[in-house]
């Protein structure tokens, strides 16, 4: 096994792409056979199946660039905590169906402006990535909006839960439009977005939202980041550890 | 009577015909273009450019492995399968025929926009009245979707 931390500055951009995708796959992953019914199993399977797609994609990619040995499972596999460069939001664990969908929700938010604006990547394999991720990220937000709002101006207690979910998860979103120096020159070379011009478009969507779900938006203005630079909540590590455990005892095990 | 010999692309090509999705075995790679090109060089190295549909698509790897063995018992062992991600696949380049044998086999064909509430016909009773289940359903590409008068439940092949 070769170094599996990416050198250049456009792996480096692609992994943490890739990472918020693996990351929420792999949550969404533990959530399935416990969905409230067999419909919801299957999104959220397929949920899962995308986002893990999508990491597999530029994983791939991302190791092609940096050469060598370097695999994408590798990547995936054999990064520690630190290593790992995603989103807060998407690391958050779920205590219930509600916490996934609006954890879900936040992202989707984010994700459909983000490929829609890395679909004009002049960095072609990029592009085309993120092309087929915006059509599916549509579905996404389509279905987990759909269940913010049914279950937000739903019964007393689905109300709450769903308004607790939102609390909760609140202090990670600011981080989802936070450009760093990396964003910033990907997107001054045309190959990446930076986030903070994303920031419109996600609060117009949660916005109509949580209106039409009779949510309040939290007003606490205190905001948690780190992800993009290996620094995560206690949350990350024990789900990393379940996730690869079967590579690091098997390396190179495969199907 | 002239007999054309075909040319190793067209052998290879016929060939690949042989390779289907796995979750809908009815629909070539070719119908569902995947298949994007095929090309022999002068070493005779094979190379098949296909295209992933969704991204989470669990077939690819059942395909790309099908593809290296039918060449192989063709006749063609030098193979490359390479993936192209630009341009995206998209529904729209399902051909009319793909489309048919959809319907035959009565899985709502694709319509064609991301629309919330789909223009498809009841694949069993051609009624319009029809309601969605789950815009997710038994494999990434599909929802699931059911027929108001027949009562026929049914996949719909998602727009994308």
């Amino acid at each position: 096994m070769s170094t599996v931390t990416p050198q250049t500055a456009l792996a480096t951009y692609i992994v943490r792409h890739a990472d918020d995708n693996v990351v929420i796959g792999q949550r969404l992953a533990e959530y399935v056979s416990r969905a409230p019914e067999l419909e919801e199993d299957l999104a959220v399977s397929n949920l899962a199946l995308d986002h893990i797609g999508v990491a597999d994609h530029l994983f791939t990619y991302a190791a092609k660039i940096e050469g060598g040995d370097c695999t994408g499972d590798d990547l995936a596999m054999f990064r520690a905590e630190r290593q790992y460069t995603n989103l807060l939001l998407v690391e958050q664990p779920h205590h219930g169906f509600g916490d996934v969908m609006v954890r879900q929700f936040l992202f989707d938010a984010y994700q459909l402006p983000l490929w829609g604006t890395l679909s004009d990547s002049t960095d072609d394999t990029i592009a085309g990535i993120a092309q087929r991720a915006a059509r599916e990220s549509t579905y996404h937000l389509r279905h987990s909006s759909g269940w913010v709002i049914r279950l937000g101006d739903g019964t007393d207690e689905s109300h709450e839960r769903m308004q607790t979910a939102v609390d909760g998860m609140w202090r990670f979103t600011g981080e989802l439009v936070e450009a760093d120096d990396l964003d910033r020159q990907m997107a001054a070379e045309g190959v990446g977005v930076d986030p903070s011009t994303l920031r419109d478009a996600w609060e117009s969507t949660v916005d109509a939202v949580l209106e039409e779900a009779t949510l309040t938006r939290p007003s606490d203005p205190f905001q948690t980041s780190g992800g993009r630079s290996g620094m995560h909540t206690e949350h990350l590590g024990p789900m990393l550890a379940e996730m690869q455990w079967l590579q690091r005892a098997n390396p190179g095990l495969s199907w | 009577m002239v007999i054309t010999e075909m040319s190793p692309v067209e052998r290879a090509r016929e060939l690949l015909d042989r390779v289907v999705d796995p979750d809908i075995p009815f629909l070539t790679i070719s119908d569902i273009a995947i298949l994007r090109a095929v090309e022999i060089d002068d070493a005779g190295t094979v190379t098949v450019t296909i295209t992933p549909t969704y991204s989470g698509c669990p077939a690819m790897a059942t395909i790309t492995s099908d593809i290296h063995s039918v060449l192989a018992d063709g006749g063609f062992d030098d193979v490359a399968v390479e993936t192209a991600y630009t341009p995206a696949w998209t529904t729209e380049w399902m051909s009319d025929e793909a489309k048919r044998k959809l319907a035959e086999n009565r899985i709502a064909p694709p319509d064609s926009v991301l629309s919330v509430v789909p223009e498809v016909l009841c694949p069993l009773c051609t009624s319009d009245e029809i309601r969605t289940v789950s815009q997710f359903g038994s494999t990434a590409c599909k929802s699931l979707m059911v027929c108001t008068r027949c009562g026929e439940p049914f996949d719909y092949f998602k727009a994308i």
